[in-house]
């Protein structure tokens, strides 16, 4: 295998995401009803909205960790009966594990030259040489950093992060919003973040859309140029309260 | 001020650290040096019965004498044997006995609870069943070995393989790993721990229940070389004898503390240097 073959694979492009008339209910309680949503190849989209709004339900479908009770969910235009192999997952927490070194939680599932593809991604992360390190004598930050990289390492076309950020501290959370858009645009997955900060959500994403109670409250583009610089810009901030109000 | 404070902190100052680093790591070792001293004046002066209890230096002769002769070393041996041969049997029945009932919840239905009756008869009341299925010889010591090893490697494996962290287990699903890498870099590493819990009761066990097989019968090992020595009334070798089975005890428990440390790298108890460099 050549190196070019090594590298193809990490710059895959996104694959769309098709919901159509999804319902998902928890035996009496209906958590999503009658969702439509189409999100195209490479899309960067935030999904905003209350604590059981169906955010994390949303994700957990998408990703074919559970199944809806009515309607489907298709990614490139198959149906999602299972996990799909070109979908990644970042979780709330980085759940590294503990007695594996760095790169060896980066490169968990193996497969062909798995250390130098984790050496890699380690480096495009901001983690270089840090692959022997335990993950306990990481930061926050650092963990989520190594988490990123090793959904990265199988070249995702599709990335699912349920608000990852969370737990970080506002500075760290500023660190990792610019990294993500920069891998982001660099490899062109699609991506669908699930987050309850709104300034987050405007601050990354093409499109934004707000849950709430099962259905879609707001789905609005976000027009900024990137890099986008958070805070400061007007445009946002008048976003950010649309978004609010939706909310 | 320095010169009016109290004397025992005048006194601490003119000490130097090097006598008072001495002083700690001597510190543990007085009591025993002290009662020993004591032991050996009551012998000598006649206040004990040396018969009874022979003093120190009588059993240093009798360590002296059996280690030039050879025989501490054959008995020594022989108990370290048939130890070690119960635990690898009981120990790596117990553990494929907690990996398969901690993973697959049939096998626990369908063992579990006998296995928990079984556990509460104590290994020492099965003697004279065990005496007359296998007679004296080799196998009833090992066998006897074995069933008190099993249970707390059994019980520690089993739990620590159910007290994994769901979302890890979670997590490699959704990266892809299948049940065999599953189990190989995920349950059992994160099981670790407590089945070394478990091996360190095992080895308590493990002397325990092999000292009282080796007093019913035997023709060698060290509860034998004890038994013995009682029959001719020498007390000095019967306490060189228990005086072992202690430092066997002591050395089984560096051993696993040993393991511990080496398999046990990426636990934050046993990287504290490496945590202070950060």
């Amino acid at each position: 295998m050549s190196a070019a073959d090594l590298h193809e694979p990490e710059s895959a492009g996104g694959l769309p995401i098709a919901l159509t008339r999804v319902e998902k209910s928890f035996g009496r309680l209906s958590v999503l009803g009658n969702l439509n949503l189409e999100i195209p190849a490479g899309q960067f989209l935030a999904v905003v909205g209350r604590s059981g709004g169906g955010k994390s339900t949303l994700m957990r479908l998408v990703a074919g960790l559970d199944t809806a009770s009515s309607g489907g969910v298709s990614i490139g235009g198959r149906k999602v009966e299972r996990l799909h192999p070109a979908v990644r997952l970042l979780f709330q927490e980085a759940r590294l594990v503990p007695w594996q070194r760095v790169g060896e939680n980066v490169g968990i599932a193996r497969g062909v030259d798995w250390q130098a593809r984790a050496r890699r991604v380690l480096a495009d992360v901001g983690l270089e040489g840090r692959e022997n390190d335990w993950p306990t004598v990481l930061s926050g930050g650092q963990r989520q950093r190594v988490a990123l990289a090793r959904a990265l390492v199988s070249a995702p076309q599709i990335l699912l992060l349920d608000e990852p950020f969370g737990a970080l501290d506002a500075l760290t959370r500023i660190e990792m919003h610019r990294l993500l858009e920069q891998i982001w645009s660099d490899r062109g997955f699609t991506t669908v973040l699930i987050t309850h900060d709104v300034a987050e959500a405007v601050a990354l994403a093409d499109r934004v859309i707000v849950l709430k109670e099962g259905g879609i409250a707001l789905d609005i583009d976000i027009d900024l140029e990137r890099p986008r610089q958070e805070l400061a810009d007007p445009r946002a901030v008048d976003l950010q309260r649309q978004i609010l109000e939706a909310v | 001020m320095a010169e009016t404070s109290v004397a025992g902190y005048a006194a601490g100052d003119i000490r130097s650290p090097v006598l008072k680093g001495l002083g700690r790591a001597l510190a543990p070792w007085a009591l025993p040096i002290v009662l020993l001293i004591a032991w050996e004046i009551a012998a000598r002066t006649g206040l004990v019965t040396a018969r009874l209890m022979p003093a120190p230096t009588t059993i240093a002769a009798a360590f002296w004498r059996s280690l030039l002769d050879g025989s501490l070393l054959f008995h020594t041996l022989a108990s370290t044997q048939r130890a070690l041969i119960g635990l690898v049997i009981g120990g790596g029945l117990g553990f494929v006995a907690g990996v398969v009932n901690g993973l697959w919840k049939p096998a626990e239905t369908l063992f579990d609870s006998t296995l928990q009756m079984v556990r509460n008869i104590p290994p020492l009341a099965l003697i004279p069943l065990v005496i007359l299925w296998f007679g004296i010889d080799e196998t009833a010591k090992i066998f006897l070995v074995s069933i008190g090893v099993f249970f707390p490697i059994y019980i520690n494996t089993f739990y620590g393989v159910r007290t994994i962290d769901p979302q890890l287990v979670e997590m490699a699903s959704v990266y892809g790993l299948d049940r065999k890498a599953l189990i190989q870099r995920i349950i059992l590493p994160g099981a670790l721990p407590s089945i070394l819990v478990g091996l360190r009761y095992a080895l308590g066990f493990m002397w325990l229940t092999l000292i009282v097989a080796e007093t019913i019968s035997a023709t060698n090992g060290i509860g034998y070389m004890t038994m013995n020595a009682r029959e001719f009334l020498q007390t000095d070798v019967v306490l060189l004898g228990i005086i072992v089975y202690a430092l066997l005890g002591k050395l089984a428990d560096v051993a696993t503390r040993a393991i511990e440390k080496r398999v046990l790298l990426w636990h934050p108890a046993y990287q504290v240097k490496q945590g202070d460099r950060q």
